[in-house]
C-alpha cells in the first residue's frame, strides 16, 4: 500500500485551473521531488494536500486512508501525520526560536513538555542552531529562519514531510546550508514530497523525480532518467533549459 | 479684576472643594477607561465577525459594519441624549453615571473596533496558514499567533483614543455626571468667577491628559519599532 | 414598557431641522477655515521658524489638544466677560472650534509638510520658481494630496463638535433638537432623527472631499 496516494486531483484557484487531474503513488521511506515552471502547480499540490486548498475533484489518501477535507476531523487526522516547510518559514514571529519549534507539539499533540523541550534542543542543536534558541525569527538570517522551520516541522514528527521550494527566498550563500540539513534527515527514513528549483540536490537525494507542467505530471522517473535521458519533449526543454543555462 | 481673582484663589482651593475636584478628575478617569475597555472587548467581538469568512457570521458582519460606519458619525452629546431620554421614557431608573458609562461604551466600541479590525488584518494570512497546518485550531490560532502579533498594532491607537475620551467625557456633565466640568459648574454656580473655575478645570484637564498623551506617543514608537510583540520571557 | 414611536409627530419640524444643520455646517466649515489658514501659519513656524516662536506654537499645541473643546469654549464664554469680554453664543462657539481646530490641524499640517521632499524644492528652485510659486505650485499640493484623508477626518470630528454649540444656546441642530424635545417631549423619535442626519451629512462631506481631493490633488481618499 502506498504511504501517499493521490488520484485524479483537480484544484482550481480564482477559477484557474491549477492542478489538471493529478496521480501520484508514494511509498513510505519513498524521496519524490517535483520539478518544473513556475506557475506549473507543483507548490498548489502541496497546499491541497495539507489542506490549505481544497480539490475540486480527486482523492489524496495517507496510508490508505482517503482524506475528506470538507470534514474537520478527518482533516485533523491526516494533519497530524504530515508537516510542511513554507518557503517563506513562516515561523511565528511572536515566539522565539524555542518555542516556534515547541508550541504545536506541546499545546496541539499534548506532549510532555519535558520530552519535547529536551527533542526541540537535540533538533535545534542536529541544524546548528543550539545557541539561537531564544532569538526571534527577525533576528535570524534566512538560511537560519528555514533551518529553524525544518527543525519545527521535524518536532512534529510528522510520516510524511513536505517542501515547498524551502531555498528559493534565500541568498545563495545560504542554500547549501538548508539542503545540507534537508540532506541529513533524509537518511532517517521519512516520506519527502520535495518541491525545489535546486536541480543538483534534487538530482542527489531523490527516489523518484516528477517533472510538472500546465498542472500535469508530463514524466516521472527515477533523477538518471529525467536528467539523464528524458523522454518527453517538454522535459527535455526544461532541464536542458536549467542545467545547460 | 486680577487682583480680585487672585484674592478668591485661597477660597477657592478649600480641602472641601480640592476633593470634589479630584473626585470629580477620577470619575473623567474612569469614564473613559471604562469606555475604551469595554469598547476593546466589543471591539474585537465585532472584528471577529467582520473578518471571518464563515457564512453564518454574514448577518453579524454586516450589523458591524453598519455599527461601526453610523456610530462613528453621531455626535458624542446625541448619543447621551439618546440614553438619557431613551432610559427615561422606557422606564428604567438607571443613574446619569451608567448612562455616561454606557454611551462612552457604545461610542468606543465603534471606534475601536475599526483598529483591532485594522490590527488582526495586518497579521500575515501565512501565519494562520503555517498554524493551520500543525493543526491549530480557530481558537488556539487566534490566541497564540494573531492576537499577540496584533497587540502591539492595536494598543497605542486603543490608548490614544482613551486620551481622546478623556476630553469628550467633558460633554457628560450635561447629564448631570459629577465630573471635572460639572464640577467647575458646580463651583460657578457657587459664586466662584468662572474665569478662575473653568481656568481651574482647564488646568486639571491638561495634567490628566498630557502625560498620558506623551506615555501613548512613546508607546507607539516603543511597539512600532519591533515588528513583533515580544514577551521576553525566558523558556 | 408601553412606548410607541411617533416619528410622524416630528416631520412637520424637519425643514427646522435642516435649518439647524445650514448653522451647524456654517459652525464648522468657518471654524476648518480660520483653524486651516492659524494651522498652516503655526505649522511652518514649527517647521522652520524662530527657535522661541516654534516653542511657542507646541505651548500652544499641547495645551488645546489636551483640553476639552467644552471647557475651552466655557472660558470664552463664560469666563472672559470677567475681564469685560463679552460674546455671542455663535462667536464664542466659532472662536473655541477655531482656535481648537488650529491646534490639531497644526499637528497634520506639519506631518504632511515633513514629507515636501527636499528635491521637489531643488526642483522648484532650478526652474526659477520664486518663495511664493513655489509654496503655491509645489508645496500646498503635495501637502494636501498627503494630508486629505487626515483632514477629511478632522473635518468630519469637527462637524460633530458643533453640537455642543447647543450647550451655549446656538439653534444649530442640536439646540433645535432640544428646542423640539422641550415641546413635543418626543425624545427618542428626536433624538435618533438629527443622529440620522449628523450622519447623512457627515456621509455627504467625507463623499465631497473625497471628490475634491481626488480631482484638486490626486489624493486617494478612502471613502468607508
Amino acid at each position: 500500500m502506498a504511504h501517499l496516494d493521490i488520484r485524479g486531483l483537480v484544484a482550481r484557484y480564482n477559477n484557474a485551473t491549477v492542478l489538471d487531474g493529478i496521480d501520484l503513488s508514494i511509498e513510505r521511506g519513498e524521496i519524490v521531488s517535483l520539478i518544473g515552471p513556475s506557475g506549473s502547480g507543483k507548490s498548489t499540490l502541496l497546499r491541497v494536500i495539507s489542506g490549505l486548498l481544497p480539490p475540486r475533484e480527486g482523492t489524496v489518501s495517507l496510508a490508505g486512508e482517503t482524506i475528506n477535507y470538507a470534514d474537520r476531523r478527518s482533516l485533523r487526522r491526516s494533519r497530524d501525520k504530515l508537516a510542511i516547510v513554507f518557503q517563506q518559514y513562516n515561523l511565528f514571529g511572536n515566539m522565539n526560536v524555542l518555542r516556534n519549534v515547541m508550541v504545536a507539539p506541546v499545546t496541539i499533540q499534548k506532549r510532555d513538555k519535558k520530552t519535547v523541550e529536551a527533542e526541540a534542543r537535540a533538533l535545534l542543536d542536529k541544524v546548528g542552531l543550539g545557541d539561537k534558541l531564544t532569538s526571534y525569527p527577525d533576528e535570524l538570517s534566512g538560511g537560519q529562519q528555514q533551518r529553524v522551520a525544518i527543525a519545527r516541522a521535524l518536532c512534529l514528527k510528522p510520516d510524511i514531510l513536505l517542501l515547498d521550494e524551502v531555498t528559493s527566498a534565500l541568498d545563495p550563500e545560504r542554500v547549501g546550508e538548508v539542503l545540507d540539513t534537508v540532506k541529513m534527515l533524509a537518511a532517517d527514513n521519512m516520506t519527502l514530497l520535495i518541491v525545489s528549483h535546486e536541480m543538483g540536490f534534487v538530482r542527489e537525494v531523490s527516489h523518484r523525480v516528477a517533472f510538472m507542467a500546465d498542472g500535469k505530471i508530463q514524466e516521472m522517473g527515477p533523477p538518471a532518467q529525467i536528467f539523464g535521458a528524458p523522454q518527453q519533449p517538454r522535459t527535455q526543454a526544461f532541464v536542458s533549459r536549467i542545467l545547460g543555462h | 479684576m486680577l487682583s480680585f481673582l487672585i484674592a478668591e484663589i485661597p477660597r477657592l482651593f478649600t480641602i472641601y472643594n480640592v476633593i470634589l475636584l479630584l473626585k470629580a478628575a477620577l470619575t473623567t478617569l474612569s469614564l473613559s477607561a471604562v469606555g475604551c475597555v469595554i469598547g476593546l472587548f466589543f471591539g474585537f467581538l465585532l472584528s471577529i465577525a467582520r473578518l471571518s469568512h464563515r457564512p453564518i457570521f454574514w448577518p453579524l458582519k454586516a450589523l458591524a459594519l453598519i455599527y461601526v460606519e453610523i456610530l462613528r458619525r453621531v455626535p458624542f452629546l446625541i448619543t447621551l441624549m439618546i440614553f438619557f431620554f431613551g432610559a427615561q421614557v422606557l422606564g428604567f431608573n438607571i443613574s446619569a453615571l451608567a448612562i455616561a458609562f454606557i454611551s462612552t461604551s457604545v461610542i468606543s466600541t465603534a471606534f475601536v473596533a475599526e483598529i483591532v479590525r485594522a490590527g488582526l488584518r495586518a497579521v500575515k494570512p501565512s501565519q494562520m496558514e503555517a498554524a493551520a497546518v500543525m493543526n491549530f485550531s480557530a481558537w488556539h490560532s487566534f490566541w497564540h499567533v494573531r492576537l499577540p502579533q496584533a497587540w502591539p498594532l492595536i494598543l497605542p491607537p486603543v490608548f490614544g483614543y482613551f486620551v481622546l475620551f478623556i476630553k469628550d467625557t467633558a460633554l457628560a456633565s450635561q447629564v448631570g455626571v459629577l465630573e471635572l466640568t460639572q464640577a467647575g459648574k458646580i463651583l460657578n454656580t457657587k459664586g466662584f468667577s468662572a474665569s478662575l473655575v473653568y481656568g481651574a478645570v482647564l488646568i486639571l484637564y491638561f495634567i490628566i491628559s498630557y502625560p498620558l498623551a506623551r506615555f501613548g506617543a512613546y508607546l507607539e514608537r516603543r511597539l512600532g519599532a519591533s515588528r513583533h510583540s515580544r514577551p521576553r520571557r525566558a523558556i | 414598557m408601553h412606548y410607541v414611536l411617533h416619528y410622524g409627530q416630528i416631520a412637520p419640524y424637519l425643514p427646522y431641522l435642516i435649518g439647524g444643520m445650514a448653522i451647524s455646517l456654517a459652525l464648522s466649515v468657518l471654524s476648518f477655515i480660520g483653524g486651516m489658514v492659524l494651522g498652516l501659519f503655526f505649522a511652518v513656524i514649527r517647521n522652520e521658524g524662530h527657535p522661541i516662536l516654534s516653542r511657542l506654537v507646541r505651548i500652544y499645541v499641547a495645551f488645546f489638544t489636551n483640553t476639552p473643546q467644552l471647557v475651552q469654549i466655557y472660558v470664552i464664554y463664560f469666563g472672559l466677560p470677567d475681564f469685560g469680554i463679552l460674546f455671542s453664543p455663535f462667536a464664542a462657539v466659532l472662536i473655541g472650534m477655531t482656535l481648537n481646530a488650529a491646534a490639531y490641524l497644526t499637528e497634520i499640517l506639519r506631518a504632511g509638510l515633513g514629507t515636501v521632499h527636499a528635491q521637489e524644492l531643488d526642483a522648484a528652485e532650478t526652474l526659477g520658481m520664486n518663495r511664493l510659486q513655489t509654496l503655491r505650485h509645489v508645496t500646498l499640493p503635495h501637502l494636501f494630496r498627503v494630508a486629505m484623508p487626515a483632514l477629511t477626518n478632522q473635518y468630519i470630528l469637527m462637524t460633530l463638535g458643533t453640537s455642543m454649540a447647543s450647550i451655549f444656546g446656538v439653534e444649530e441642530l442640536t439646540g433645535r433638537a432640544f428646542n423640539i424635545n422641550s415641546t413635543t417631549f418626543r425624545s427618542i423619535e428626536i433624538f435618533t432623527t438629527v443622529a440620522v442626519l449628523y450622519v447623512v451629512v457627515t456621509f455627504i462631506a467625507t463623499i465631497l472631499l473625497a471628490l475634491v481631493g481626488r480631482w484638486a490633488f490626486r489624493a486617494r481618499v478612502p471613502v468607508l
